[in-house]
């Protein structure tokens, strides 16, 4: 055994979770090594650039925003077990989001990271409903959402026994869906307090520089413990014997042995990497994908009159279908992101204007056509994903005030996240089942990440923390 | 080491693991948890950090040992003088 590639933990993948699981080990003296096939760290949440400007992929806002002093709520926990200083995330707050619905937003409810302003919204948009969304809010706050083992219910189900209006029902999961269900039509209960502790009762910052931020200080904190990361080196077997990981396979044909190796890359990519040498069927792969438009514009967003609005949740029909459309992309619902309206104090502004929208997508239909189709394909969407969500926002004064603002565009589509992530299916939030506990058929493999099911950043984070304590940690 | 150079010891662990509390005041015969928002996972971390910066094994079943900073003190002067090999 060549003793430069045997570690205590190996690590597939540098995104949030792989990361934070990567800190807590090395942290206490773990020989760790990540492995990361891109040549950028984040995985589903980084960044790029073309011609100089930077984009974000991933991240609107970071959910779970609470301020300093508060306390037991999933941020601290993760700032804590991360030895990171508040400061070092420069979290600056949200303006304000809506849920937005009607074919023109007519019915709408604006949050803050003051839940007061969501539930007198409520109040006032649907005062017979007042009771049981305060039954719902003391059912979500008392519910234990970080048990491992709890046995799976239906959020839908759970939420009808308080609330009996289906508008307001569905203005309810709509953003908590997209920012995280990799479910259709319903989500586990457990996810959805999960989702709505993170949205409602707690909230959305973001740094100004964006996702960056956060994960410079993870690699700052990772190095800083003794942490090894290999980029641009994907994993591209796992090997088994007896019932174990006995070695992972890089793609240039490397043989790295570990103790114990944690997979951050999903639970059917997993299985595919340990099929790879056993030869076994693999799980189906997930169904939702997404698409998303952003342009940026030679003004802040204020200057078209879109000044007020961080995040709105967008559907304009009867019903919000959050189902795998059978089109290419349903832009019949969505979010809009303006990260431009944070509150990032007196004279800090991003430089230029950002306008981003996301929409439900199908994997099928952008996965294998010819490039030009592709190309246009693409055009043709934009053009339709970004008139459904001008329907949201204030009216400009002229129709083409947005083209005439817009100084480039770019879009991802399902394709772009499998092409980039290697999630199959350009999955964002996973597969739809999920492992709490991060085991998989070997012994000493472990999940973690968006299929062990902690949503969101903060969530990948605690996913990391969580599978590294529990599986490794916890047993000295 | 004495009981009180212990109960620095678990203190500083304290501050590095939970920088956002207050322990100003921490009274010496009170639950650790009654005083501040410790869950399990702080108090797997202050096992942990005593392992690697003390060389200190605190076994699961002992983990009640550490509620207050006096039973701290009482169940870790011990094993500290037993390292130092003053018994």
């Amino acid at each position: 055994m060549n003793t430069r590639s045997h570690y205590d933990v190996a690590i597939i993948g540098a995104g949030m979770s792989g990361l934070a699981a990567g800190i807590r080990l090395a942290h206490f003296g773990k020989k760790v090594c990540i492995f990361e096939r891109h040549n950028a760290v984040g995985g589903l949440n980084s960044f790029y650039s073309i011609a100089g400007r930077k984009f974000d992929v991933g991240l609107h806002a970071m959910t779970n925003f609470v301020r300093p002093r508060v306390k037991g709520t999933p941020l601290g926990k993760l700032l804590r077990q991360l030895r990171i200083e508040r400061d070092e995330f420069a979290l600056c707050e949200q303006k304000q989001s809506r849920i937005a619905f009607g074919p023109r937003g007519e019915c709408s409810l604006r949050f803050t990271n003051d839940f007061a302003v969501f539930e007198s919204e409520v109040v006032a948009a649907f005062p017979a409903q007042a009771d049981g969304f305060r039954r719902l809010v003391t059912a979500v706050r008392t519910f234990n959402d970080v048990s491992l083992d709890a046995a799976p219910m239906s959020a839908r189900e759970a939420v009808r026994r308080h609330i009996s209006d289906p508008l307001l029902e569905d203005m309810l999961f709509c953003p908590l869906m997209y920012y995280g269900s990799a479910t259709e039509r319903d989500m586990e209960f457990g996810q959805f307090v999960i989702m709505f502790k993170a949205l409602f009762l707690e909230g959305f910052a973001r740094p100004l520089e964006g996702v960056r931020v956060v994960l410079r200080v993870l690699l700052a904190k990772y190095r800083a413990a003794g942490g090894e990361r290999r980029m641009k080196c994907g994993v591209k077997k796992i090997s088994a014997h007896a019932g174990r990981a006995s070695a992972v396979i890089l793609d240039s044909g490397e043989e790295i042995t570990a103790d114990h190796v944690i997979s951050s890359i999903g639970a059917p990519e997993t299985d595919r990497l340990v099929a790879a040498s056993a030869g076994e069927p693999t799980t189906a792969a997930p169904t939702l994908s997404f698409v998303e438009t952003i342009s940026i514009l030679d003004r802040q967003p204020a200057g078209l009159g879109w000044g007020s609005d961080t995040i709105v949740f967008f559907n304009d029909s009867s019903r919000f279908d959050y189902v795998r459309p059978t089109e290419q992309v349903d832009p019949r619902s969505g979010v809009i992101c303006i990260p431009n309206n944070f509150d990032y104090g007196a004279d800090r502004v991003l430089p230029e204007g950002i306008f981003r929208v996301t929409c439900l997508a199908n994997y099928d239909g952008w996965a294998s056509q010819p490039e030009a189709d592709y190309q246009a394909d693409k055009l043709r969407w934009f053009a339709e994903v970004q008139r459904s969500a001008r329907r949201f926002l204030p009216p400009l004064v002229s129709d083409d005030a947005l083209a005439a603002a817009t100084l480039t565009t770019d879009m991802f589509t399902p394709r772009t996240i499998t092409k980039f992530t290697g999630h199959l299916g350009g999955a964002i939030y996973g597969a739809t089942v999920k492992h709490r506990q991060g085991r998989t058929s070997l012994d000493n493999l472990y999940l973690c990440g968006t299929d062990q099911g902690f949503l969101g950043i903060v969530g990948a984070m605690l996913s990391g923390i969580s599978m590294a304590n529990y599986h490794i940690l916890q047993k000295g | 080491m004495t009981k009180d150079e212990c109960k620095q010891v678990v203190l500083d662990i304290i501050a590095d693991i939970a920088p956002d509390e207050d322990l100003s005041n921490v009274k010496p015969e009170v639950r650790l948890r009654d005083q501040m928002q410790l869950d399990s996972m702080d108090f797997l971390d202050i096992v942990m950090e005593l392992r690697k910066r003390h060389g200190i094994e605190v076994p699961e079943k002992d983990y009640q040992q550490l509620a207050s900073l006096d039973s701290c003190a009482d169940y870790l002067t011990p094993k500290f003088d037993a390292l130092t090999g003053k018994s």
